[in-house]
This record gives structure tokens, C-alpha cells and sequence, in this order.
């Protein structure tokens, strides 16, 4: 039995979805950030990938100063109002917060992130522009947190900056792959608006850059340039049936359903093949739009899984069940999906070795391959001398960002492989200091 | 079962909580509904003249998210005629004969006093508050705590009351005043039966930083008030040790000022007090607080085995006693309990930044740790660590020796000179100035420039 009836409305969408982190009123703001103990040499600051000064916010926050709070935030962290209700709070600040130690609820920084910055993006009053003019300029290739944050602190700096976007919106997967019970379109997209009215760098939507020519004529034009183009489409399984009708890639059903909403159909009964956090969002996402069945099939044992403990308890508080020790062998049906053969496994000294006779077919209307997503190898074959590692992770210097083709620096997804939004705005903050300090050479 | 009656001064009353005469009193439809649930007594809003009040009239102090730690107000007396005060006196008195009513009063010549004074004992008042402390409004008009500043009219003043007065006379007093015992003295030596205290302190609550005023704001202005609430008990309760412990003043003390719970009321009692006045408690939470107040104090004295309010009162006194005569000998070390801490480290750098850098931190655990040698004992870590009993205070000296400053002084040990070799802190560690720049400054830099000072860092391996 479906816990969620199909929305059909964007009223009936938004329930289904509901915000895990809702906005904070002054009130709760206000009791949350008193409980704030102030640590010396916090624990939070240090589980935090972009280092906020977590207390110092938060003490702003009681003491009335909310815009200073806000200042504080995005001055470590560009996508502030984002990382406050995307980022996996529970394993970084959230999860370091000494209330743990004493076993009472862990303050919510997350919460208390996007307090501050909401009222501030709101109210448009304006903390940081850009630099005095150096000159120069980069070109940014990827509208995600890396390329923004990169964008931003490259016009702090005084660089021109030209952004060019594939899709037609800022932010990457904040707004195509993020959860959309995590944050909402509206809210990604405000930041962004604030971010762009405060920086002024020059963004082009719809503009792939997809060529060895258009990146000759970025190499002449700018002075560097920033990849921060994140992975690609889900890894292809490579299994008999791929190609039915209703058997789609996690990232792809997910960014449909972030521009889509209730206008996605999803089928009766699902089945997830993976055991991530994007298997874990997909799953949910299937259960919320109304699916009946939602079963996550992974191939390992469920200590094994690459999710989050609690995305995965987030999946199963919304009907998913779990089903483990299963590799899927063929996508079975006509033209249309109508199951998945699956042959039983077992995990010995960490090899996962199939079990010979095991074999069955679930039946199912909707497979969602949540395997992965592809590097973007044949992109960045385009660009000589720019090496891959053996994961198809960008080679760049650790301290500078800067690639093997010194005009190319990176961060984000395609150079650390695959992480989280925070990770990519506070990666992207430091190459563009990198590039600063390559260009002022 | 315990006895929380009391006989204060010839002024019964089944508990020795009162409602101190202020807004909750202002009425007999409220004193009526407190005697209902629970209270004692009540001490009628002051009565004299009647006032007119301006319009917002109270401000208040807040601390992070606990609203009303301080309470100031800028309300004068009763506004209402004293005759639908001293009809409504009678009829409570009528409907509650074992309650205790006092009628607080404030007026201003002989004649007025003489007349107010017997018109309320007419109405049935168990007794008589004498008004001398509202810092605010009254005083500028020669009365409140313009007389409770000035003893001798404070005396002349109880005089020409104990005139006609056949019920206990109460003088209430102002905390605004450098001794309290004067004003005290004074109402004794003007006959009083009681003394109460404290009335509230002159204040400014706050002041509203966008229109640039005082609160309470009236119309884009303010004006000193008093202020209460349970801010104000530490002063309140130095004030009834003050008093109690006076030998000429001997009088039973009524005492005022923080009283929001059970162990506020044990507090002032075991300094003296043998009835206690609550008011910013009842005006915050209402008139219920005293459920919890008398069953508190019940449970106090069953555990204590005190069999009546009079087993405790004053019972703190004797170990109340001037610095001078404290045990110098006396030692306590700061002793972190590793299990029950959480890491949050308020202990180092209160210690570091506002004691005596007795406590460093050690790589690898995030559990301070207390430099024996360095520690004073002056207990400030112990105050701000947020986990019960983490940090205790351990006595380390022997306990066999005693000898007090007093001592030191009459032996002729105590330091004299300013660079006397016998100086408390002369051979006490203290690091160099200079050990101190750097520590602090990467904090200032936002981010991850925090962490590696301004250096361009690598972003973590996924
Ligand atoms: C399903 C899913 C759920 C996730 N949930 C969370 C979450 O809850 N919390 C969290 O913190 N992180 C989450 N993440 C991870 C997070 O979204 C990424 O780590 C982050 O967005 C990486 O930022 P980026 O800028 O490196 O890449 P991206 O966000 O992928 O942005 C890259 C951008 O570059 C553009 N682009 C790529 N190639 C080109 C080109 N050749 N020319 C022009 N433009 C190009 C793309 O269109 C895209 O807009 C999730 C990821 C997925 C897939
Ligand atoms: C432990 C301690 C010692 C103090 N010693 C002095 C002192 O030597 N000289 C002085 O003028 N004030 C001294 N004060 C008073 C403070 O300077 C200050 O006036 C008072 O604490 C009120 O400020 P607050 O708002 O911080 O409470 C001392 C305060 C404390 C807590
Ligand atoms: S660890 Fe928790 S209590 Fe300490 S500063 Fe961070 S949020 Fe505040
Ligand atoms: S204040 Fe208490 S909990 Fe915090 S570090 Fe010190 S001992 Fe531990
Ligand atoms: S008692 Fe005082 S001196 Fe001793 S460790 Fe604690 S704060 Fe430091």
C-alpha cells in the first residue's frame, strides 16, 4: 500500500514533499541559537568542508545581527542558503556538535544557516561586490556550486568572468539532482539571483561548451579557465534489456522530476538498483510521487551500502523496503519494463560472488538505475595534456587547482570525483585563489 | 507533615508566602482568586492618593531566549479611590478571616497618615506596609524612597503611624541606598513592628537603539524605573543578611526581591527572612507558581526535618561571615571528570582567557586537562561547563589548618608594600606577554583560510 496518493497538483507535490529542513521563525531561530554553547576551537567549524565559524553565526543569530550571520557564512561558503538544507548535516557540523557526546539533540546548524541567509537574500541587501577591475578574465565552464563559487570569488578578486552553462539554469544538481524535499527551485534559484546581482559575473545558459574549436577560442580569449562541469549521465549497466521503455538513469529521473514535479508519471511498482544516496533519493522520490511498491534492490550485504544511515532511514519512513544480496542479471518485458531478473549473492572476504541457481524475476513497471554517474571523459579529452587519474577524476594540483594544461584549473565533482554540494563551493572558493595567484605571477 | 504557618510580627498567616504589593494586588477579585489558590498573604497595592499611570509602563530584560530574567516598571501607586479599596479589604477579610491582608500605604502629611491609617484598620487590615521605597515617580514628590533615603524623616514618619497603628507595622525599604541597616535602624527606633525589603532598584532596562530612548518608551521618551525579578535576588538577599545580622536592628524581616520558586524562598529565609513577597513571578507566570513554592518548601523541610519555618529562619547566618575571617588555608583544585565531558572546551579558554591558564589542551583528545599547579580554585571553570557535575571542585588542602586574613594581619604576615614578598599571585606562574600573539588571529580569517592561516589548501580526497 502506497503511503503517498499520486499528486496531481503542485499543492499536492509540495506535501508529498515536504521540506525536511523548513524555514526557522525568529522565534525558533532565537531558542535554538541560545542553546548554542560557543565551544572554544569548535568541533563544528572543523566537520564543516568550507570551515563556516559556525558559533560565530549562530551567535549573531541570538544577538539580533542576522545580516552579520549571513556575512559570516558566505564569506566561507557561497552557497550558504543551499549547503544549510542540502548538506548531509548529520555526518559534518550536525554530527560533531558536543550535544552529541551528552546525548541531547545537536544544535541545528543547517537550519540555522538558512535562517540568516534567507532573510538576507530576502531583504537583497547587498554584503560583498566585486573587486576593482585587474584586466583580466577566466571563463567558467559549468553553472554548479563550483562554477559559481568559483565565479564569485574570481569577481571579489576583479576578474571579468564569462559562465557558460549547458542547461538553461544555474546551480548544476542543486536544482537538477538534489532532492527536491531537501530545498525547493525557488529557493536554489534565489540564491543564485542574489549571488549574480552582487558579483555581476556574465552567465550563458543553453551554451555547451562541447568542441575542441569553441575551447580554442576560450583559450585565446580568456586568460584561464575553470571546469566546473561535475559528472555525467548515469553509468550505463551494460545488461540485456537496458533499453525498454521505463528503465531510466537515477540522475535523469531526478532531474526531470526537479523541473517536472507531479507532471512526471512514475511507475506502480519500482524497482532501484543501487545502494547510494542518489538509489536512496530515487527510491523515496518514487514512493513520494505515489508509486505503490518501491523496492531498492543492491547487490551487497546492507552494512555495505555507500548511503547515508539516515537516507537510507529516510527511504524506508516512506515505504521503501530493502531488498539485498541481489545482482541484476537482465531488464525483462516487450517494449516496456515488466521486470527485473535478479541472481542471488554473497559477499566472501569482500567479493561478492553469485550464487549459481538462485535466479528470479521481480516483476516491476519502472527500473531506476542508480549505478553511478559517468565521468566526462570524452569532454575532457578535447583539452592536451589535461590527464585523468585511473578514476577519470581531473588531475589537478592540491593547493591551486590548476590542472596539467596550466590554463585549466578545476574542482567540484569531476575533480574529487563525486561528493557534496559543500564540498564543490568550498574547492571552487580556494582554486579561484589559485588562479589569482597563477595570474598575478 | 510540616507547619508552613507563620506569626509574623502578630500577623498570621497559614504560609509565609505573600503577594507583594504591586499589580497582583491591585484588586480584591485578585487577592481573592490567590488566597484561593494557595497564597498566604497579600499585601495591598499601595493605597494613597490615587495616581494617574502613564501608558507603557514596564520594560523587561531578556537573556538569550529566557524572557524577564529583569523587570523594571515605571507604575506609580494605586489608582484606584480609597474607598473601593477599603470596601473590598472588608469583604476579602470577610471571606478569608485566617488570611493575611496589609494594607500598603503611602501619603504625606501627619494628618494624611493619621487618617489612612485608621480608615484600613477600620476595614479590617491584619496590618500596615509603609511604602518608602518606589524609586520612581512617588520620589519626585518627597515620597517613596525619597524618605527611605533619609532616615530621620523615615523615623518621624513610623512615629506618627505607631500613633494610631493597633495592627503590626511594616516598614518597607529602599535598596537605594548605600547601608541598608540606616533606614533599617531608623524604622526601629521609630517603633516599627517589621521591616521588608527590597523594594525595587532604580534602573534603566534597556534603551531602544533604533528611536534612540529609554524603555519603557512613552510616546519617544522614558524614565528611570524600578527594577525586579529574579536578577535582583543576589542583591536582595546580601540586603536581608545585612539587616539580620545587625544587632540593634532585630526586627522580623519580610524579604523581597527574585522570589520565583520554593528554594528563592528558602534562600531569603535561611538569611533571615520570616515571611517572603513575590511579585515579577506572579505577574509572569500567575498566581499557580505558588502550587510549586509550597510543596516545594514542604518537601525541604520533610527532608531536612524541620518541623516550622521558625526551625530555619536565619539558620545560613552564623556561616555568613566578613572575608576577613575566611579559612586561607582552605584549598580547592578543579578536577575534570574525562567521562562526562563533551569536549566543548568553555572550560580552557575561560580558564586561559579570564583565570589564570590553568588548564591546557593536549592533541588527540578534546578533553581539557586541569595544571594542578596553576589552579587557584577560583571555580570560574566549574561555573561554565554546561554538564552537570563534569567539572567538581575537590578540596586538596589538608584540612587541619586555619588562619584567616584577620590573622595574617594581627601576626603581621600580610603583604604591606607594593612589591611585597608575601603578594597572593607573587610566586604564582604567569606566562610570558608576548607567548600570547598568534593564538588567536587565524579565527579571524574566514573558512578554511582559518585553518591554514591564509594558505591556499588542498581540498579533502573524496
Ligand atoms: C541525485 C543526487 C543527489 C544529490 N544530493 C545531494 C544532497 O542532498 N546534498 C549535497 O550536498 N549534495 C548532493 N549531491 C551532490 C551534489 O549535487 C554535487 O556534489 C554538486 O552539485 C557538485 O557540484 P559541481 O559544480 O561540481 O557539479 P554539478 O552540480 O554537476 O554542476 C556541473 C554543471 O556543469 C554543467 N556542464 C557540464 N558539462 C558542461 C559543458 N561541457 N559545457 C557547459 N556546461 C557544462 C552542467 O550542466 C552542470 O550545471 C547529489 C547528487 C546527485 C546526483
Ligand atoms: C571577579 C571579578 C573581579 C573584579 N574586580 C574588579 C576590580 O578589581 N576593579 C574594578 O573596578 N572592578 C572589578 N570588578 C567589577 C567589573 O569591572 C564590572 O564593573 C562588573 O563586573 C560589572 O560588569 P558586568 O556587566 O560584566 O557584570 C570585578 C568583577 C569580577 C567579576
Ligand atoms: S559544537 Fe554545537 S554547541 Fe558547540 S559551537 Fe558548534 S553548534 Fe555550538
Ligand atoms: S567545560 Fe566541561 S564539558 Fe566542556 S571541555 Fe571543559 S570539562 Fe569538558
Ligand atoms: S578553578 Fe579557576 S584557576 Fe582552576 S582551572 Fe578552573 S578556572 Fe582555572
Amino acid at each position: 500500500m502506497a503511503e503517498f496518493s499520486t499528486p496531481t497538483t503542485e499543492q499536492e507535490f509540495a506535501e508529498n514533499f515536504a521540506q525536511l529542513k523548513p524555514l526557522m521563525n525568529r522565534t525558533e531561530a532565537l531558542f535554538e541559537s541560545s542553546r548554542c554553547l560557543f565551544c572554544f576551537d569548535a568541533p563544528c567549524i572543523k566537520a564543516c568542508p568550507s570551515g563556516i565559524d559556525i558559533p560565530q553565526f549562530i551567535r549573531q543569530i541570538n544577538s539580533g545581527n542576522d545580516t552579520g550571520a549571513a556575512r559570516t557564512i558566505y564569506e566561507a561558503n557561497y552557497f550558504g542558503n543551499a549547503c544549510g538544507k542540502v548538506c548531509p548535516t548529520e555526518v559534518l557540523c550536525e554530527g560533531a556538535c558536543v550535544y552529541n557526546l551528552q546525548e541531547v539533540k545537536p544544535i541545528e546548524i543547517g537550519r540555522l544557516q538558512s535562517y540568516a541567509t534567507t532573510k538576507v537574500i530576502a531583504s537583497g541587501k547587498k554584503l560583498f561586490g566585486p573587486g576593482a577591475a585587474n584586466g583580466k578574465s577566466v571563463a567558467v565552464i559549468g553553472a554548479g556550486p563550483a562554477g559559481i563559487s568559483a565565479a564569485c570569488e574570481l569577481r571579489a578578486l576583479g576578474y571579468e568572468v564569462d559562465v557558460f552553462e549547458a542547461k538553461a539554469q544555474p546551480s548544476g544538481l542543486t536544482v537538477y539532482g538534489v532532492a527536491p524535499y531537501k530545498i525547493t527551485n525557488e529557493e536554489t534559484l534565489a540564491e543564485m539571483d542574489y549571488l549574480q546581482a552582487q558579483f555581476g559575473y556574465h552567465t550563458h545558459f543553453n551554451s555547451p561548451i562541447n568542441s575542441r574549436e569553441e575551447l580554442i577560442e576560450l583559450e585565446n580569449k580568456y586568460d584561464a579557465i575553470f571546469l566546473g562541469i561535475g559528472l555525467g549521465k548515469t553509468n550505463a549497466l551494460g545488461l540485456p534489456g537496458e533499453d525498454k521503455i521505463n528503465c531510466t538513469g537515477a540522475v535523469e529521473f531526478i532531474a526531470e522530476l526537479r523541473q517536472q514535479h507531479h507532471k512526471i508519471v512514475v511507475g506502480r511498482k519500482v524497482i532501484v538498483l543501487g545502494g547510494g544516496n542518489t538509489a536512496m533519493d530515487a527510491a523515496s522520490e518514487s514512493a513520494r510521487l505515489g508509486a505503490e511498491r518501491v523496492l531498492l534492490a543492491y547487490r551487497r550485504g546492507k552494512e555495505e551500502m555507500g548511503a547515508y544511515e539516515f537516507e537510507y532511514d529516510l527511504a524506508k519512513g516512506v515505504g521503501v523496503s530493502g531488498v539485498f544480496n541481489v545482482a541484476p542479471l537482465e531488464i525483462v518485458g516487450d517494449d516496456y519494463v515488466a521486470g527485473v531478473r535478479f541472481i542471488r549473492t554473497e559477499t566472501i572476504d569482500g567479493r561478492v560472488s553469485e550464487i549459481a541457481g538462485s535466479e528470479f524475476v521481480e516483476p516491476c513497471d519502472m527500473v531506476i538505475k542508480a549505478t553511478g554517474q559517468a565521468k566526462q571523459t570524452q569532454f575532457l579529452s578535447l583539452i592536451p595534456g589535461l590527464e585523468v587519474d585511473g578514476k577519470g577524476r581531473i588531475v589537478a594540483n592540491a593547493h591551486t587547482g590548476q590542472t596539467t594544461n596550466p590554463k585549466y584549473f578545476a574542482s567540484g565533482d569531476a575533480w574529487n570525483g563525486g561528493a557534496e554540494v559543500v564540498n564543490a563551493a568550498a574547492e571552487a572558493k580556494l582554486t579561484a585563489r589559485g588562479i589569482h595567484a597563477y595570474l598575478s605571477k | 507533615m510540616p507547619d508552613l504557618s507563620i506569626n509574623f510580627a502578630g500577623i498570621k498567616s497559614p504560609n509565609p508566602f505573600w503577594l507583594a504589593s504591586a499589580p497582583p494586588t491591585n484588586s480584591g477579585y485578585q487577592i481573592m482568586k490567590a488566597f484561593d489558590a494557595g497564597w498566604g498573604g497579600a499585601v495591598w497595592k499601595t493605597m494613597g492618593v490615587p495616581v494617574v499611570n502613564v501608558s507603557s509602563r514596564y520594560g523587561g530584560v531578556n537573556y538569550r531566549d529566557k524572557r524577564l530574567v529583569g523587570f523594571n516598571n515605571i507604575e506609580l501607586i494605586s489608582d484606584r479611590p480609597l474607598a473601593d479599596n477599603l470596601r473590598e479589604i472588608e469583604e476579602v477579610k470577610k471571606r478569608f478571616p485566617n488570611h493575611a491582608v496589609i494594607a500598603s500605604l503611602m501619603v504625606q502629611s501627619r494628618q494624611e497618615w493619621h487618617d489612612i491609617v485608621r480608615q484600613s484598620q477600620d476595614a479590617g487590615a491584619d496590618g500596615f506596609e509603609l511604602n518608602f521605597g518606589c524609586p520612581h515617580g512617588m520620589c519626585e514628590r518627597g515620597m517613596g524612597s525619597a524618605v527611605g533615603q533619609e532616615p530621620k524623616i523615615l523615623q518621624m514618619i513610623v512615629e506618627w503611624v505607631m500613633e494610631v497603628a493597633t495592627k503590626p507595622v511594616i516598614v518597607k525599604l529602599t535598596p537605594n541606598i548605600s547601608d541598608i541597616t540606616e533606614p533599617a535602624l531608623a524604622a526601629r527606633r521609630g517603633g516599627a513592628d517589621a521591616i521588608s525589603l527590597i523594594n525595587t532598584i532604580q534602573s534603566i532596562v534597556g534603551v531602544d537603539i533604533d528611536h534612540f530612548a529609554p524603555y519603557p518608551v512613552v510616546d519617544g521618551k522614558g524614565s528611570n524605573g524600578g527594577y525586579c525579578g529574579p536578577a535582583v535576588k543576589p542583591i536582595a538577599l546580601n540586603m536581608v543578611k545585612n539587616c539580620a545580622q545587625h544587632p540593634d536592628i532585630q526586627l522580623p524581616i519580610s524579604g523581597i526581591g527574585g522570589i520565583e520558586t520554593w528554594r528563592d524562598a528558602v534562600e531569603h529565609i535561611l538569611l533571615g527572612a520570616s515571611s517572603v513577597q513575590v511579585c515579577t513571578a506572579a505577574m509572569h507566570y500567575g498566581f499557580g507558581i505558588i502550587r510549586e513554592m509550597t510543596s516545594g518548601l514542604e518537601q525541604y523541610m520533610v527532608d531536612k526535618g524541620f518541623h516550622t519555618i521558625y526551625d530555619f529562619v536565619g539558620k545560613a547566618l552564623p556561616n555568613v561571615l566578613p572575608w576577613e575571617q575566611l579559612n586561607m588555608k582552605y584549598k580547592v583544585t578543579a578536577n575534570i571528570h574525562a567521562e562526562k565531558c563533551i569536549g566543548c572546551q568553555l572550560c580552557y579558554t575561560a580558564c586561559e582567557d579570564g583565570a589564570h591558564q590553568a588548564i591546557k589542551l593536549n592533541a588527540d583528545t578534546r578533553v581539557p586537562e586541569i595544571i594542578e599547579e596553576n589552579c587557584v580554585g577560583c571555580n570560574l571553570c566549574s561555573l561554565v561547563c554546561p554538564v552537570e557535575e563534569c567539572i567538581t571542585m575537590d578540596r586538596t588542602d589538608s584540612g587541619t589548618e586555619h588562619l584567616t586574613w584577620k590573622e595574617r594581619v594581627e601576626a603581621g604576615t600580610a603583604p604591606t608594600e607594593f612589591n611585597d614578598e608575601r603578594a597572593g599571585g607573587r610566586h604564582h606562574w604567569v606566562p610570558e606577554p608576548s607567548a600570547a600573539l598568534g593564538k588567536e588571529r587565524h579565527k579571524t580569517l574566514p573558512g578554511k583560510a582559518r585553518i591554514y592561516a591564509g594558505e591556499t589548501e588542498a581540498p579533502a580526497e573524496a
